[in-house]
């Protein structure tokens, strides 16, 4: 009885080690907009990020209210009157890597990915695709990408007088600093 | 043999589990309990006459101006009250997140004014409740006017008046908020026996939002003291009106009974009746100027 215990567990851990996750609670998504009106910038250093290696999938999801701008006034619109963050507090993303073939997370390097995956903001769910980087060094995960998205695609909306004082879209930058979750 | 295919089972089934332990599940566990504090109870820094528990932050800048025109009963020829007109200038600060102070200045007996207001308690669900959020109000005003008889003698003291309040304010829901402000006034000196050189009120403040921009206000403060202004009777201050903002302003348009734009004035100095139709048009105008950045964001 004691060794069919015995085997059970170490089978456990030979299959727990293979699939690791790597996870972050202070992962960085910024959004910039550069228009000659106005310069729109958010940081939001408090992403919470999971990457499972053995499969590639990815989740992360941001707090609307840790996005942080220069100018409060502008902070306070952002979450009043274009994200509404009180009816829609967070902001998800769930997709995983297309071509994780390509990618040894044994082995310390850069390794170019495409990610695709379902973005959801504002309870609006679209599909994205994007390309980035994997940089493996000592043991964590480094993820980076950057991509754009189109505010009308979420149904922010943003009124025709001030317009002009945002790009047709934003550009945002996801940097992800991974390390691994210790197995139960 | 057997023992061992049921132990492999066994161990596959498990792992089978503790494979699909959802990513989700452990961005949802990782993910922190912040205090939530709310945010825009009312739009601007004053419910409509008197103070909203709303703010400048730290180096915000709010340059404010105010009219109240003249009474609707004074007929078409003065056009309906609008050709005469009562202008507040005020200039407001947020020296820190919850310390802000103006000063401004009103054609009404020439006087000027400044407050501080504290911040001192925030609305907030999640890791900490707070049920509603308390500020403090304390002004000072002083009348300029030249005293009216040179010949005894006037002291400074005479020309100041002071104002405590507390504002108690808690947003209901997305869209309606209301404040009750306890409100003090203290007059050196006032012109007859019978006027009260200290004055008790209690104000309650609401607003309905209407759209994301425009809300409706109400504010009306009842005055607890036998009440006389200058040998008239001094009624309670009601103003009824409309919020709209527009990114960096906020316009507040209103119906109300007081000419005057600080507490010192619109408590205790109101001598127009709504029913007698004493109702003046208002609107103030406030502009938000950002004069300090917070965030050093890296380049990206």
């Amino acid at each position: 009885m004691k060794r069919i215990f015995l085997l059970a567990f170490f089978l456990n851990i030979v299959f727990a080690v293979n699939g690791q996750k790597y996870m972050t609670k202070n992962g960085f998504i910024g959004f910039y907009s550069h228009t000659p009106m106005e310069d729109i910038k958010a940081d939001n250093n408090q992403v919470v990020g999971v990457l499972d290696i053995s499969t590639g999938e990815m989740v992360f999801q941001a707090l609307i209210k840790s996005f942080h701008f220069d100018r409060a006034l502008m902070e306070e619109h952002f979450n009043e009157n274009y994200m509404e963050s009180d009816k829609f507090p967070k902001s998800l993303f769930k997709g995983k890597i297309t071509n994780l073939a390509s990618v040894d997370f044994s082995k310390t390097g850069t390794y170019d990915v495409t990610v695709e995956g379902d973005l959801t903001i504002r309870d609006v769910k679209n599909k994205i695709s994007t390309k980035g980087t994997i940089e493996v060094v000592n043991g964590d995960i480094n993820a980076n990408s950057k991509f754009n998205i189109v505010p009308e695609d979420y149904k922010i909306t943003i009124p025709g007088v001030v317009r002009d004082k945002f790009d047709k879209s934003m550009a945002v930058t996801v940097t992800m600093k991974y390390t691994p979750i210790t197995a139960k | 043999m057997r023992r061992l295919s049921v132990t492999i089972l066994l161990s596959l089934i498990t792992l089978g589990i503790f494979a699909q332990e959802d990513l989700m599940n452990i961005v949802n566990q990782s993910t922190p309990k912040e205090i939530n504090y709310t945010t825009a109870t009312f739009k601007s820094t004053r419910v409509m006459n008197g103070h909203s528990i709303e703010r400048m932050q730290a180096g915000q800048l709010d340059v404010r101006i105010s009219h109240r025109f003249e009474t609707l009963n004074s007929g078409g020829y003065n056009f309906f009250g609008l050709d005469i007109s009562y202008i507040h200038l005020g200039l407001e600060y947020g020296i820190t997140n919850w310390l802000m102070v103006g000063v401004g200045r009103t054609e009404i007996d020439k006087t000027f004014d400044g407050f501080a207001k504290f911040s001192i308690l925030r609305q907030s669900t999640g890791a900490k409740e707070m049920p509603v959020s308390v500020s403090a109000v304390t002004s000072v005003a002083l009348k300029t006017l030249k005293f009216p008889d040179q010949n005894q003698t006037n002291y400074f003291t005479s020309r100041l008046a002071y104002v405590a309040q507390i504002l108690v304010a808690r947003k209901i829901s997305e869209g309606f908020s209301v404040q009750l402000t306890p409100s003090y006034v203290h007059r050196n000196l006032v012109a007859t026996e019978l006027d009260p050189n200290d004055i008790f009120a209690l104000g309650a403040g609401a607003r309905l939002k209407l759209s994301k921009r425009v809300s409706l206000n109400g504010e009306y403060y009842y005055i607890a003291n036998p009440k006389t202004y200058l040998s008239q009777q001094v009624y309670n201050p009601l103003s009824v009106g409309f919020d709209i903002e527009t990114g960096g302003h906020v316009f507040q348009l209103f119906f109300t009974n007081s000419r005057g734009v600080i507490e010192k004035q619109f408590l205790g100095e109101t001598t127009g009746s709504w029913k007698k139709g004493d109702i003046h048009f208002g609107f103030n105008i406030s502009r938000v100027f950002t004069l300090k950045k917070h965030l050093k964001s890296p380049n990206y």
